[in-house]
């Protein structure tokens, strides 16, 4: 086998997995703390992708993406926020109803979408020192290409899973949130108000999606539906990363995205996508409570 | 209590008469001296983008024959119904607009699923449909009209400037589905033919927006040429991330099969620029019979909308139709297709083209290159007209049309 293409192909990987992650981590959150299927999840990626154009349409510079990363995370934090407080709380214990209400939203924002800025996709044009790459044409990496796009990819999501890790391991919000997720009745016993827990979850979730879609803007068009191609892979990701475990969600991601992406050197897109789905079913039977096994009494109640 | 019932009673009959007068606005009258006619896109959905423009050339050629008298002295009435990229639907408002609305000819479809989806629609009802976009081919109906490039017409001659212009190596990459997979069976077997090399294959689900590792493959293999069968969004991903690898077109062209003027404007022309296609229409096309629908056009659609291969076949469909039902005297389908067929050459935007016995369209293929402007510079064409072969010689020897 040609060594460049696997070391691209490595690479490659590392940079599906941290989209796949930056999609789940949302997930991965509010279905930790909440036992809440967002499936309007998506469409915070979509929404976060849609404010990226608007910023660079009306400030386009060199660095206004970093402007479009912030107004996206907010604006998708601030949806994120409304669809916590005016429906998934009141649907807190029918789970089932919560799927149906959430994918009810995520129709109604798709349409929104598609009434606003049309059906074809829109497209937002990545900053030149995104649009370069490093190729390497001598030595052993000979042929060796990595994307500037893909490598800040990398960068981002390295930023955004360490700076989620200290707020988890070491804030005040995150000894409540951790507090809340081991025993939300004892959580709340002592004192902890966890529905605002809940709410300020949800948003940072919601808000790491649409950092996710300014990402996502950068590869691809960014269209009404451009969530879904994403949700699916991001709740492999979530399903097989154990619940409601960062680490294992991180895990789960990395694995994936490298069976995704080295599969595709001997099959097609297609027929690894079903290898994923495949190799999750097979993970699962081998190890139904995920990578990481929660180890409090989180599914006691 | 009277008062609040009566109340009541008035709001729900007026209700009811609303309701009733809408449905009413919905339906055209057909009457003595008019004909019904169906126009079947779809108007929502992922394809809207592409059909709805078709469905307007369509309309806009109906009008156009309405002004000028109609036809037999009748005046056309169009029935518009949305298939809403969904190829059971289409099949579903194929049978309304044959049974209920009783038109006498169906203009549309689009995704050669649209197509598979509606024809044993028109084999049960004797009817005829006439369809506007390149396919594979292997389908020979004697209900569809096919006036969209046959493989013979758009991806062959493409190969043949390609290997004209000394590409040896070629990479084929496409979305998957039967287009794509069709149009790449036919393309390997002539590359071999050729004494030429295909050096990779990739396809990626319709609506894929990941090429990492297509891309990888493609620069490993490092063809002379790329051949792209990718529909809809997925052009726009690959594209943009095949820029983002540092790949430029003078190295490593692209040719395309599924990006018109249309396409290459919303997909931003600058990403595009420089990269081919092949059609059997370019809106660049200097004729005055050009010049002339693409005023038309404009004027009833906006000035700077884009004018695509697909959309002119739509348009020529109607008129198509209308000297093939004037010919037979009568609007009954067989005698149409009879005459259709019989036609000869007929004036169209890309020139003249004239039907063949198979019921496909002869016509000359283009190559364009496009320029910033998201129009296309024709940089060659067949040097003629092609007649059309709905079944390739060399990948399906022995097949072909029964008469």
């Amino acid at each position: 086998m040609d060594f460049a293409l696997f070391v691209n192909q490595l690479f490659n990987g590392l940079s599906v997995a941290s989209l796949y992650l930056l999609a789940a981590l949302g997930l991965s959150l509010s279905f930790g703390l909440m036992r809440v299927i967002n499936m309007a999840h998506g469409e915070m990626l979509m929404l976060g992708g849609y404010l990226a154009f608007l910023t660079l349409q009306i400030v386009p510079s060199p660095i206004s993406i970093f402007a479009a990363m912030v107004f996206a995370f907010l604006g998708a934090a601030f949806v994120g926020a409304l669809i916590q407080s005016t429906l998934v709380r009141r649907l807190t214990d029918r789970p089932l109803d919560t799927l149906l209400a959430t994918w009810g939203v995520s129709l109604i924002l798709q349409q929104l979408a598609r009434d606003v800025f049309g059906p074809i996709g829109v497209e937002v044009r990545a900053p030149d020192w995104l649009n370069q790459s490093i190729q390497i044409t001598s030595g052993f990496l000979s042929g060796v290409t990595i994307p500037s796009a893909r490598l800040f990819i990398l960068l981002v999501t390295a930023a955004v899973l360490a700076a989620l890790a200290l707020v988890i391991a070491k804030t005040r919000l995150g000894l409540l949130t951790r507090a809340t997720n081991q025993d939300r009745m004892m959580a709340a016993a002592s004192g902890i108000p966890v529905k605002r827990i809940d709410l300020i979850v949800f948003c940072l979730g919601s808000g790491i999606a649409g950092l996710a879609g300014v990402i996502l803007a950068l590869l691809g068009p960014v269209t009404p539906s451009v969530g879904q191609s994403y949700i699916v892979p991001a709740f492999l990701v979530v399903v097989m990363g154990g619940l409601g475990s960062i680490f294992g969600t991180t895990v789960s991601a990395l694995i994936l995205g490298l069976i995704s992406a080295l599969s595709q050197i001997f099959v097609d897109v297609s027929a690894a996508q079903m290898l994923i789905l495949v190799f999750v079913i097979l993970f699962l039977q081998v190890r139904p409570q995920g990578v990481v096994a929660p180890q409090s009494r989180t599914l006691d109640f | 209590m009277m008062r609040r019932f009566f109340i009541l009673l008035l709001a729900t009959t007026s209700a009811l008469v609303a309701c009733s007068e809408e449905a009413t606005q919905g339906t055209p009258e057909v009457g003595e001296d008019s004909v019904a006619v169906g126009v079947l896109q779809s108007l929502t959905g992922t394809m809207a983008i592409s059909e709805i423009t078709v469905k307007n050339a369509e309309m806009l050629a109906i009008e156009e024959i309405n002004a000028s008298g109609g036809v037999l002295a009748k005046e056309i009435v169009a029935f518009v119904e949305d298939g809403a990229s969904e190829p059971s639907i289409f099949a579903q408002k194929a049978s309304k607009l044959i049974g209920d609305s009783g038109v006498v000819t169906v203009f549309g479809g689009w995704t050669s699923a649209s197509r598979k989806a509606m024809l044993p629609v028109f084999e049960r009802t004797g009817n005829l449909l006439w369809y506007p976009v390149q396919f594979e081919g292997n389908e020979c109906s004697s209900n569809i009209m096919y006036s969209g490039a046959q493989p013979n017409q758009q991806i062959l001659p493409a190969l043949n400037w390609a290997a004209q212009e000394d590409y040896k190596t070629y990479f084929l990459i496409g979305s998957d589905y039967v287009f794509p997979r069709t149009a790449n069976l036919i393309l390997k077997k002539h590359i071999e033919d050729k004494g030429l090399e295909t050096v990779g294959e990739a396809y990626v689900p319709l609506g894929g927006t990941d090429f990492s590792g297509v891309l990888s493959k493609i620069q490993s293999a490092g063809p002379d040429i790329i051949f792209n069968t990718l529909n809809g969004d997925s052009n726009v991903a690959f594209f943009k991330q095949l820029k983002a690898t540092g790949a430029s077109f003078d190295d490593m062209p692209v040719m395309s099969f599924s990006i018109g003027e249309q396409e290459a404007r919303a997909m931003g022309a600058d990403l595009v620029a420089g990269s081919y296609a092949a059609w059997n229409y370019f809106q660049s096309l200097d004729t005055p019979q050009n010049a002339a629908f693409i005023a038309a056009y404009q004027k009833k659609f906006g000035e700077d909308a884009a004018i695509t291969d697909p959309m002119v076949h739509g348009y020529l469909n109607v008129y198509a139709w209308k000297a093939a039902a004037e010919a037979a005297g009568n609007f009954d389908p067989e005698a149409v297709r009879a005459a259709a067929v019989a036609l000869g050459s007929i004036d169209t935007p890309m020139g003249k083209v004239s039907f063949a016995s198979n019921q496909s369209l002869v016509q000359t293929a283009y190559i364009g290159k496009l320029n910033g402007e998201g129009q296309f510079d024709i940089i060659a064409d067949s040097g003629g007209d092609i007649t059309p072969q709905p079944y390739d010689a060399l990948t399906f020897p022995g097949r072909s049309c029964a008469p």
